[in-house]
């Protein structure tokens, strides 16, 4: 009776955590099908009255988040690639091998992520305008790659330590080089940690905000968080609110379609029948 | 095929501790030999030195008259099943036993024949489209089994391949092995701390305490001629009694009972005061008045546990340890994992015999068949004699 009733409290928990964390999203949503005009209406409704695509035709009409869309596709994707590349080679040695120093670059690694973001955006600025890459993608891909590979190293050597020695050792014993082991068989293993890492770190360059505003000036590489703050709407008397939404829809829609893809490849236990059962 | 020898095989792990101290051994072409021992006594490593997973530290392994030591596993075309099995969960039952076929770009339809081939040996064939997280633990236990016939290795090695099964499996599992070695003729490797499957499938078995190889002998010899205390007290079930014994004016004195044994034996203990005396459960009946050899020993003791089996019974009789009691046997208990084996008599009774405890009754063995072990080395002084 005791468990069940805290179960209960479980569950009444989670529909309070899941409402405080759908709100802000749901009228994100309602408002970006509201028309600008009406919205601000007499009488305010969570609901539109009458649903519009009109703020999508809007942003997709204007250059400014457009080209800030592509840019956000690129630099994320470039960037997430590139750090789980690199990344699963790094964890792959820190979960295999014992080295000397191990401990000392996992606690660097650590100390880089914690690093404040804030603290590097002055000298960044200056550095980039000095190398002349300000306001390109490389000058955005650089420190989304620093912040972003602590991250993927620590998520990534945590999954490749759950994988039994023993697979790999089988495989040598079964005619494999160790370069083949790894390729078929621990990075198949590991491929659920990749994805995982690869998300988390799409999500990170792609929510990036405050390089993403002090490190370019132009369309030229300019992120879709970024642009949103020079949102002006379809003309200089309309409220861009509405529209601004529609445009936190649209990238929303990318993370979303992420999650449901990968959420299968995401789910672990795929390991479990490796041992004894 | 092939055979295996090790010559003077040392490892030393990283804390220098050598796990693996000094051991030769050759292993016969087609010969199945057991790697036996007490759990931490080096098994496994000495077995993965074989295979190629660990460094040899010092010493020598050569497979079929060519030395191993610097080749890496995939050149040693060895066969290894894993203790957990290490199955490649990502892979299919067909594609896990194809796993070193693809690895020596074999074609396809031979990849094809021989993993049917494989499965239909093991019984697998219906199982060929799952994956391992679905097989029970016998099946994966196949499927292990599997990868490691495909190919033509040179040699199989086990890894405790059993010790994942419940008992009942174990039993089948183990006259399956037995059987594909015998049909297969390979040159087998096995590692257990069973000593059941030790004695039911070694052609010779290897005994190992603390890293230094103890007997290499058949399952037999070992039984009858252990060495020393050691090998005595692991090999039977239950495990041999040992009792401490006082060497006085040409009689044993035993806790239980005191006896002038015979004389060849009697020349062996030489002049030893304190001896340490060997007899297996099973060597001692019960007195009915008839039957006797004109050695026998006869005592009466009391029985304190009796436990029936059925088609055995066991019968626990207590006695008083004499003052000093060795550090010998303290020490061998925890070498065994510390089975009791210090003041009390273990026997093996007919089990029709109705014994409860508390009876006293009357026992006796021949004195021919015990073993006399020096106290301090835990050397057998007995052997070949009588
Ligand atoms: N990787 C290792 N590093 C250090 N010591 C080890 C390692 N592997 C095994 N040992 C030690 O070597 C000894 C033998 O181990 P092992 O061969 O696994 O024993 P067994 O298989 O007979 O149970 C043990 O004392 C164990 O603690
Ligand atoms: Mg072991």
């Amino acid at each position: 009776m005791e468990g069940r009733r805290t179960s209960h409290w479980w569950t009444v928990w989670g529909v309070l955590i899941l409402a405080w964390a759908m709100f802000p999203l749901l009228w994100m949503v309602s408002l970006a099908f509201k028309s600008p005009e009406t919205f601000r209406a007499g009488t305010p409704s969570f609901f539109p009255d009458e649903w519009t695509w009109e703020n999508f035709q809007t942003v997709f009409d204007d250059e400014l988040f457009t080209s800030a869309l592509r840019n956000s596709f690129g630099i994320a994707i470039i960037a997430t690639v590139l750090a789980v590349v690199v990344a699963m080679f790094a964890a792959y040695a820190i979960a295999r091998l014992e080295f000397p120093g191990k401990r000392l670059l996992l606690s660097m690694a650590l100390a880089i992520a914690m690093f404040p973001q804030a603290a590097l955006v002055g000298p960044l600025f200056n550095m980039w305008r000095g190398l002349g890459i300000y306001d390109t993608w490389l000058g955005l891909i650089i420190p989304y790659l620093t912040f972003a590979l602590p991250l993927s190293i620590w998520t990534m050597s945590a999954f490749f330590r759950q994988i039994p020695w023993e697979m790999e050792q089988a495989a040598q014993v079964d005619g494999a080089t160790p370069w083949q082991a790894f390729r078929r068989v621990i990075v198949p293993l590991a491929a659920p940690g990749v994805f995982t890492t690869a998300i988390l770190t799409f999500f990170f360059c792609w929510n990036e905000f405050l390089f993403a505003i002090s490190l370019t000036s132009t369309d030229r590489a300019r992120t879709v968080p970024a642009a949103l703050s020079f949102f002006t709407g379809q003309s200089q008397f309309q409220s861009p609110v509405t529209a601004i939404m529609a445009a936190s829809v649209v990238v929303t829609i990318p993370i979303v379609i992420l999650v449901l893809v990968f959420q299968r490849r995401i789910v672990a236990g795929l390991t479990s029948g490796a041992v004894k059962g | 095929m092939a055979d295996i020898t090790l010559q003077n095989v040392v490892k030393r792990y990283g804390d220098g501790f050598p796990a693996v101290n000094d051991v030769s051994l050759d292993i016969a072409d087609g010969e199945f030999m057991i790697l036996v021992g007490p759990s931490g006594c080096g098994k496994s490593t000495l077995l993965r030195m074989i295979v190629g997973l660990e460094d040899i530290t010092e010493g020598e392994v050569t497979i079929a008259g060519e030395r191993v030591n610097e080749k890496a596993p995939k050149d040693r075309n060895l066969a290894m099943v894993f203790q957990n099995y290490a199955l490649y969960p990502h892979l299919t039952v067909f594609e896990n036993i194809a796993f070193p076929l693809r690895l020596r770009h074999q074609p396809d339809e031979e990849v094809r024949r021989k993993v049917e081939e494989a499965a239909e040996t093991l019984e697998l064939t219906e199982h060929l489209d799952r994956r391992p997280s679905n097989l029970s633990g016998g099946q994966r236990q196949r499927v292990a089994m599997g990868r490691a016939i495909v190919r033509d290795a040179s040699a199989f090695l086990f890894d405790e391949p059993l010790s994942n099964l419940d008992a009942k499996l174990r039993g089948q599992m183990r006259t399956e092995i037995l059987r594909l070695q015998r049909r297969l003729g390979i040159t087998t490797v096995y590692v257990t701390h069973d000593q059941v499957e030790a004695m039911t499938l070694g052609d010779r078995v290897a005994l190992l305490r603390r890293g230094e190889l103890q007997q290499v002998a058949a399952p037999r010899a070992l039984y009858e001629e252990p060495v020393n205390m050691f090998v005595a007290g692991f090999i039977g079930s239950p495990p041999m009694n040992f009792l401490p014994a006082v060497v006085e004016g040409g009689e044993l004195r035993l806790p239980v009972v005191g006896f002038r044994p015979p004389d060849d034996v009697l020349a062996r203990v030489g002049d030893r005061s304190r001896v340490m005396v060997g007899l297996r459960p099973e060597r001692f009946t019960t007195v009915t008045g008839d039957g006797a050899g004109p050695d026998d020993v006869e005592f009466e003791a009391e029985v304190d546990v009796v436990e029936w089996l059925g088609n055995e019974q066991y019968a626990y009789l207590p006695y008083d340890e004499p003052e000093g009691a060795d550090t010998t046997l303290e020490e061998l208990e925890r070498d065994l994992d510390s089975e009791r084996l210090r003041s009390q008599l273990v026997v093996a009774l007919d089990p029709a015999d109705a014994i409860a405890s508390g009876d006293r009754i009357r026992l006796r063995f021949d004195p021919r068949s015990m073993h006399v072990f020096d106290v301090e080395t835990g050397e057998n002084l007995t052997l070949g004699v009588g």
